[in-house]
């Protein structure tokens, strides 16, 4: 028998890890690959209170978070691949034209 | 079942004229122009004499005409509602009559003018307005009328707009107007306030049984002088008298028929009209009497002086209209109507005929250069010579009547207002047979004539006087240098008004004082405070029954008047006829005196210092530099370069660097989810 | 007990792949910690006993997800990171606000929760009652995923294709 806090304490370790991997990551895959950990962090957290609550929507849901983390990856890598094509560059800071 | 005689015709028609004459004109040729002009205002007329034949079979007086409802709140309510009595009347035919035959006129006086159109489209405006005046049934219309006229006499002041002279004289008539109007509109209110309705018949009805302010200081008091502060705007008597010299610029029909004969006359109509309100009232009465004396006097001071022809025959019509408030004033409102008809004719016809002298010598309007044109223009000689008689009060004649009337009820008031009023007659009629001796007699002094032993003359005239005229002097500004090659009679369409209004100078009158006053009685009747029975009958209960001394007192009163008159005609034979050298002399004599009277003792100036300088002053550096630049457009720039500063600001947040961009989205998204939780845990 | 110690256990394996993936500077390693992070999360998902998320977990996010991410990485040929001048606002305000927020919402998890406690195997993972969940009352999302799909998939080719390849099917076609 596990508190469920520490589920949830453990999604909020994991999703503060992505977010700061956002934040200090230069290269454009790392940071993706830091939201689809942030993605991740969320799925526990929803399955964990689905067991709490004897609910299997929370499972539904991860489905969908999957679908979407899914369909999310693929258009975001093409436009990576885009981008590397024009920039030459997987470095975040390079991209930059769009400064006022 | 009183008869409807459609009064509302009667305004609508000269406004229909305004309208087609102001908005197709420019493309009317003269003759149109002139047809239209004619046509509406000549049809108002001719409805005036109609309903003045329908007049003795209304059944009630006054008869009112109630056309709709205008404004209405709660219990309060206006409407557009006409109304006609004996007083309105006598109002509707003089403006009518004399308006109808100034339009004829001017036909003549104005053919040669640019903006033909404008002109009678202005003309017929003021008719409009002034209709709507006379027969209005409470005061609010009044108002409108009152407003109108005031509109109509700064457009045609203005008429000559691109000369700075008579834009500047319209503003300053509209302006000093404005200032009689303010203590108008508060009266208004006070009336409003007390007696919640602005119709003549409700306000008088409940005015009627209210006990006489003897001592001086109840709201009737305080009423009926506000209305009196209006009146001198609008009429010209001290202090606003100002505006009305400088109406001169204005084409000479105008100042015929607005200056003379109508508008001016509306203040002293209002005073008539509002006679039950100042019967409560004696010391607003005696105010007035006191104004209109010392106006009567002050005017006639400064004619005496003056060189412009037209500007001494304003002065006249200041001091003249001194002597229809002095009437009112002490409660001879019938007389004081009388003197206005009258004086509608003979000074319309001195300002109609002194357009024909100016129209004859190519535009010139300084006496000191006219001279010698009796045998040229006879016509207009003669009908100027009627009503300089009707005016001095040479007996026989209109304005004797009149005049003298209203200085026989003067001196039943006070010995003090009949000296000062005989004095004064005594001094217009110096100055008018001054007018005629200087302008008719004697040899041409102008450009046109030769010179002989008076070149000395119209040498020394350069200092007599003011330079005013050195403003009138060029002939083109009035338009009528168009150089005819000397002096010639005016034509028949000009003639002909004159002609008119000279018979009805010399007749005018004969209906006589006392007939007049019965006639008028419903309407301006003396209506006594509350402890005298009060409805108004066709009998009047307050025409003096003149015991037989009081004959004989009037009959000496009479020839005492017509000394005077006579006295001011052989003085002015005396100087300006046999001994011409001897006006200089006494001038020179009087030198601080002369000086004082012939800049008209520095009024205008004075109020320009006193008034007119600080307020212009206070208005650029108060509100001008201080309110509107530094407060108004300081806050909204200050607005304006504010957000710019902080759009500036801003701006730096949309670096092009993604990773501030999620730094950003990282800490609002903190925010977001803590406060989330905060509240869940609550 | 068991439950615990393997929750422990599997729950430091996250953690720590998570923070090896920040640490590590060229990205095949940090996508291949992630692996190892999204298999541990399969094995918690096991403990609270939601099994067919677990599979799908392993099957959908490690096996199809992260594979994608490393043919990209292999495709770009994408090296370490080098260093250059980040945004200031990141490392100012985000990392602290950040860390402000999860040390507060783990703390108010803690003491708010009341200690409810779970049971290892609690959800009823019978996969029949989560397709009759699926397919009657999120039938609409369910769809409407479907299609997200498919607009991901054209957007995707649309988007990676190369300019000439374009042209070419253009002409081709």
């Amino acid at each position: 028998m596990v508190p469920l806090s520490y589920y949830l304490v453990l999604s909020a370790i994991l999703f503060a890890c992505g977010v700061t991997g956002f934040l200090i990551k230069r290269n454009i895959i790392s940071i993706f690959m830091s939201i689809e950990l942030m993605l991740n962090g969320v799925n526990l957290s929803f399955v964990a209170f689905a067991a709490q609550w004897h609910n299997l929507s929370g499972q539904v849901f991860v489905f969908f978070v999957m679908v979407v983390a899914a369909a999310e990856a693929a258009v975001g890598l093409a436009i990576i691949i885009a981008v590397f094509r024009t920039r030459e560059t997987l470095n975040i800071d390079q991209v930059n034209l769009l400064k006022l | 079942m009183t008869e409807n005689l459609h009064l509302w015709i009667l305004p609508l028609l000269p406004l229909a004229g305004a309208a087609i004459n102001g908005l197709l004109g420019n493309r009317f040729s003269r003759n149109l122009v002139a047809t239209v002009a004619l046509t509406f205002s000549g049809t108002a007329f001719a409805w005036a004499l109609w309903v003045a034949s329908r007049f003795t079979s209304l059944e009630t007086l006054p008869h009112v005409e109630t056309v709709a409802t205008w404004l209405r709140s709660g219990d309060f309510h206006v409407d557009y509602a006409f109304s006609l009595d004996q007083l309105s009347l006598v109002m509707l035919l003089v403006v009518t009559g004399v308006g109808f035959l100034i339009h004829i006129y001017s036909v003549g006086y104005m053919w040669e003018e640019g903006g033909f159109y404008r002109f009678f489209s202005y003309l017929n405006l003021f008719m409009f307005f002034m209709l709507t005046l006379v027969l209005a049934s409470n005061y609010l219309f009044l108002f409108v009328g009152w407003e109108g006229v005031g509109l109509a006499s700064y457009l045609l002041i203005g008429f000559y707009f691109t000369r700075d002279s008579a834009a500047s004289a319209g503003k300053k008539a509209f302006i000093v107007n404005r200032i009689g109007d303010f203590g108008f509109l508060i009266a208004l209110f006070l009336i409003i306030q007390h007696f919640g309705s602005m119709d003549f018949g409700k306000v008088f009805d409940l005015v009627k049984p209210l006990p006489a302010e003897t001592s001086g200081a109840g709201f009737l008091t305080a009423i009926a002088l506000l209305l009196m502060v209006g009146a001198c705007g609008k009429s010209a008597q001290i202090p606003l008298y100002v505006w009305l010299p400088d109406a001169m610029e204005g084409p000479t029909p105008v100042s015929a028929l607005i200056h003379a004969a109508t508008m001016v006359t509306a203040g002293v109509y209002m005073v008539a009209r509002s006679h039950v309100i100042f019967e409560h009232a004696p010391s607003a009465m005696m105010v007035v009497a006191i104004i209109g004396t010392l106006t009567a006097f002050f005017a006639a001071t400064i004619g005496i002086a003056q060189t412009d022809i037209k500007k001494v025959l304003a002065y006249s019509t200041v001091s003249q209209l001194g002597y229809m408030f002095l009437a009112c004033g002490v409660g001879a409102f019938s007389a004081g109507i009388f003197h206005l008809m009258t004086h509608a004719f003979f000074k319309g016809l001195l300002f109609l005929a002194a357009g024909s002298v100016i129209h004859a010598v190519g535009g010139e309007q300084d006496m000191r250069k006219m001279g010698g044109l009796w045998k040229k223009i006879p016509w207009t000689w003669i009908t100027m010579l009627i009503a300089t008689c009707a005016i001095a009060g040479i007996p026989g004649l209109s304005g004797f009547f009149s005049k003298d009337e209203i200085l026989w009820r003067a001196y039943q008031a006070s010995w003090a207002y009949w000296l000062a009023g005989v004095f004064t007659a005594f001094m217009t009629s110096f100055y008018m047979f001054r007018l005629m001796f200087l302008t008719f007699a004697g040899d041409h002094r102008g450009a046109a004539g030769a010179s002989h032993g008076h070149e000395e003359h119209a040498g020394h005239g350069t200092h007599l006087g003011r330079d005013e005229s050195s403003r009138e002097e060029a002939p083109a500004s009035h338009g009528h240098g168009h150089g005819h090659g000397g002096i010639h009679e005016s034509p028949w369409v000009m003639l002909g008004p004159l002609v008119v209004l000279a018979l009805l100078s010399i007749a005018g009158g004969w209906i006589g004082a006392n007939r007049f006053e019965r006639f008028l009685a419903p309407a301006t009747g003396t209506v006594g405070a509350s402890s005298e029975q009060s409805a108004p009958t066709t009998e009047p209960a307050s025409l003096p029954q003149v015991p037989a001394e009081e004959h004989g007192n009037e009959h000496l009163m009479t020839g005492i008047s017509v000394a005077a008159a006579l006295l001011g005609l052989g003085l002015a034979y005396l100087l300006y006829s046999a001994k011409p050298g001897l006006p200089d002399r006494i001038a020179d004599a009087l030198h601080a005196l002369y000086t004082a009277v012939a800049n008209k003792y520095w009024v205008d100036e004075m109020y320009a210092t006193l008034f007119v300088k600080p307020l212009i002053g206070i208005s650029t550096l108060v509100f001008w530099r201080g309110v509107d630049q530094t407060i108004i457009d300081g806050t909204l720039n200050g607005g304006a370069a504010g957000a710019r500063e902080l759009s500036d600001e801003v701006r730096h947040m949309e670096s092009g660097n993604l990773r501030s961009y999620a730094g950003w989205i990282a800490i609002g998204a903190a925010c977001v989810v803590a406060y989330m939780v905060w509240v869940g845990t609550k | 007990m068991l439950h615990l110690v393997l929750f422990s256990v599997f729950g430091l394996i996250c953690v720590a792949g998570a923070v090896n993936l920040l640490v590590q500077k060229h990205p095949i390693n940090s996508a291949l910690s992630l692996v190892v992070v999204m298999a541990s999360l399969a094995v918690e998902y096991l403990l609270l006993g939601a099994e067919f998320v677990a599979a799908v977990q392993v099957i959908v996010y490690a096996g199809a997800i992260m594979v994608l991410f490393v043919f990209v990485i292999m495709l770009l040929n994408a090296g370490e990171e080098e260093h250059t001048t980040g945004s200031t606002v990141a490392w100012l305000l985000g990392i602290p606000g950040l860390l402000t927020g999860a040390i507060f919402v783990a703390w108010a998890d803690l003491r708010y929760s009341g200690g409810t406690q779970v049971a290892i195997g609690a959800l009823p993972g019978h996969p029949k009652d989560l397709a009759q969940l699926l397919f009657h009352e999120f039938l609409l999302p369910f769809e409407v995923t479907s299609i997200l799909v498919l607009i991901a998939i054209m957007g995707a080719v649309v988007l990676a294709a190369r300019p000439e390849a374009v042209q070419e099917s253009k002409r081709e076609g």
